[in-house]
């Protein structure tokens, strides 16, 4: 059976039940064969459950169709059931990599609604650990892109080797490893012991060291090098009109960095540079993660020099029978895969009577199709891997 | 040259493999079931109660206000008061939970209960390998399964148990002082009325508890 290319949109778009894999539609802008293959469900483990129906033309990319909604899990809808604090540990199950940025753009939102301050200890510490987390996230994303390429295990290895080391020191203040649930509105649930700053700046200072020796390992590698670059370009008018954040939208060059423009938290204590690409390829989105953990680690160091003393919350702060009075908010921050937002509306209830959510992965998804056309299957992997996705937050 | 890249790669990882025989800090894995990770303080797993002294029963913390079970965000903790009541740590009468189930299969160990819980009844606990071959009644904790002694919350999380012990401590002392004081204003009120000293001192008198006051939080 043959199908003509608006037939096959028309199908994809009616009720997402896709054509059997390898049946042939016919193309009317080239005129041949086309060859229609179904890319997924991967594993959890990979990326996430997600599955791509890809139109081929020999080799070339012609058609691409993400599909989503496998690991859907009611999040929005369950805020709206729950009180304000409660959705605070399913936020943990967002993008379930980085929990504690993911907590601090919930307690960010909330903290607007009802103009709670947060104690100078909180925010040090919110900033400390939102850009461990960041560390973390940058590791194992580039670590997961040279897995997609066939370098099985030996650099992925290397990165969680490091993150395990974050994940201790997240267990050893938060209580879990992941899913950390760890701020509160108007600060953090348990204060930082001194051994554990210490141990921050332990890990910190090895950090250099691991930065350097996985430059060393990836960065001039030549297969990665031809594999990467000149792939899967974005270019930045593209980028900014599809709302692109985060590394991939300052891959393209874009200088669009929320720490720098909201400067939320205590950001504008510090100083950092927030490194551009040039090409927006596959190469630079790499690149431009093992800049970023640089960064990172630059304002860990300014960060960790003196920590002032003082409560990791406010006093006044209420944590049951929270009712925010009538109004909206929306709390953003620059969470390691882009821009990270809650929009909450309150009418004067224990519940949210609205909850959304705006994760970074769901929307850089969506230029997917315009940087996989008319490069090979085995790039459509890489560009995958690149723009970084996790299917928690992009199904919610 | 073509394949310089690779080079200093495969040397990054040929210094990895040897360092893997003489370095420590190379050697990062345990080998789980025969070694274990060192405990870390905080760590946190599934709920249990906690109770005082030897008694499970008699020194139960818990006074079944339910606060926990109504804040639980997936709702895992179902609690069935008491119809009659038993003392608390300081004395005063309390219900108690008839039934307290946690259903671990859906607790997703946020800490939310122990959080709110206003007699520090409920904390976390640390043991993970709770691996059961019956779904249903397996994952199902009850009271019995669900009760652990302080010492044992001591073994786990020292420093937040002293931290706990000595504010419910405080509490007790304030709860007997104003009880003493109660019992000794009550006493002298009595001697001024009668005109007549009696030789004992009015000790504090456990039976003249006018009103003792709610510990923090209290039930709604």
């Amino acid at each position: 059976m043959t199908l003509s290319a608006a037939e096959f949109g028309a199908r994809q778009h009616a009720g997402g039940k896709a054509l059997p894999e390898g049946r042939m539609v016919i193309d009317p802008e080239s005129g041949g064969d086309l060859l229609e293959v179904s890319m997924g469900p991967h594993h959890p483990s990979t990326h996430g459950v997600f599955r791509m129906d890809v139109a081929l033309d020999g080799e070339r990319i012609v058609r691409l169709k993400p599909v989503f909604g496998y690991l859907h899990r009611n999040h929005e809808k369950l805020g709206e059931e729950h009180s304000y604090l409660a959705s605070m540990p399913y936020t943990d199950r967002l993008d379930y990599i980085c929990s504690l940025t993911n907590n601090w753009a919930y307690a960010l939102a909330v903290e607007k609604l009802v103009g709670q301050e947060v104690p100078e200890r909180a925010e040090y510490l919110r900033l400390i650990v939102g850009e461990l987390t960041r560390m973390q996230n940058h590791i194992l994303s580039v670590g997961f892109l040279i897995q997609d390429m066939g370098a099985s295990g030996t650099p992925l290895m290397y990165g969680f080797r490091e993150r395990e080391k974050i994940l201790d020191l997240f267990e050893a203040l938060t209580g879990s490893r992941m899913m950390c649930n760890y701020m509160r509105f108007g600060g953090c649930r348990v204060d930082a012991t001194p051994e554990w700053l210490d141990g921050v700046r332990k890990v910190v200072a090895g950090m250099p060291a691991f930065a350097d020796e996985f430059e060393r390992l990836l960065c001039t590698n030549e297969i990665l090098m031809a594999r990467t670059q000149g792939v899967g370009v974005l270019r930045p008018e593209l980028a900014v009109s599809a709302g692109v954040t985060g590394p991939a939208l300052r891959a393209s060059g874009v200088n669009y960095d929320i720490r720098k423009v909201d400067r939320y938290g205590i950001y504008d204590r510090f100083d950092f540079k927030v490194p551009l690409g040039e090409h927006g390829d596959v190469y630079d989105r790499f690149m431009i993660r093992l800049l970023e953990l640089r960064q990172s680690i630059r304002i860990l160091e300014q960060a960790l020099k003196d920590v002032p003393g003082g409560p990791v919350m406010d006093p006044k702060a209420k944590i049951r029978n929270f009712r925010p009075k009538p109004g909206e908010a929306y709390g953003r921050i620059e969470a390691p895969k882009g821009e990270l937002g809650f929009y909450l509306i309150s009418d004067g209830t224990g519940n949210p009577y609205r909850y959304r959510v705006r994760p970074p992965s769901f929307v850089n998804l969506t230029v997917l199709e315009d940087m996989c056309l008319g490069y090979s299957v085995a790039d459509v992997v890489l560009i995958l891997g690149s723009i970084d996705i996790v299917l928690g937050e992009v199904d919610r | 040259m073509l394949g310089e890249g690779i080079l200093k790669g495969l040397a990054e990882t040929a210094k990895n493999f040897a360092g893997s025989y003489v370095s420590k800090e190379r050697l990062t894995t345990v080998q789980y079931p025969e070694e274990r990770a060192e405990h870390i303080e905080a760590s946190r797993v599934f709920p249990f109660l906690v109770y005082d002294g030897p008694d499970a029963f008699a020194g139960m913390r818990c006074v079944s206000c339910q606060i926990c079970e109504k804040e639980c965000p997936p709702k895992c903790i179902y609690i069935e008061k008491s119809k009659d009541k038993k003392p608390d740590y300081v004395g005063k009468p309390q219900n108690y939970p008839v039934r307290f189930d946690i259903d671990i299969s859906v607790c997703m160990s946020c800490q939310i209960c122990v959080e709110v819980c206003p007699f520090d009844a409920i904390k976390m606990d640390s043991v993970f390998e709770m691996a059961t071959d019956n779904r249903f009644g397996g994952l199902l904790l009850d009271r019995e399964k669900l009760l652990k002694s302080n010492e044992y919350y001591h073994s786990i999380h020292p420093t937040e148990a002293t931290e706990v012990d000595g504010r419910l401590a405080e509490e007790k002392a304030k709860v007997e002082a104003k009880a003493k004081a109660a019992a000794e204003a009550a006493a002298a009120k009595a001697a001024a009325e009668a005109a007549a000293p009696k030789t004992a001192a009015p000790a504090a008198a456990p039976a003249a508890k006018p009103d003792a006051p709610k510990p923090t939080g209290g039930a709604e």
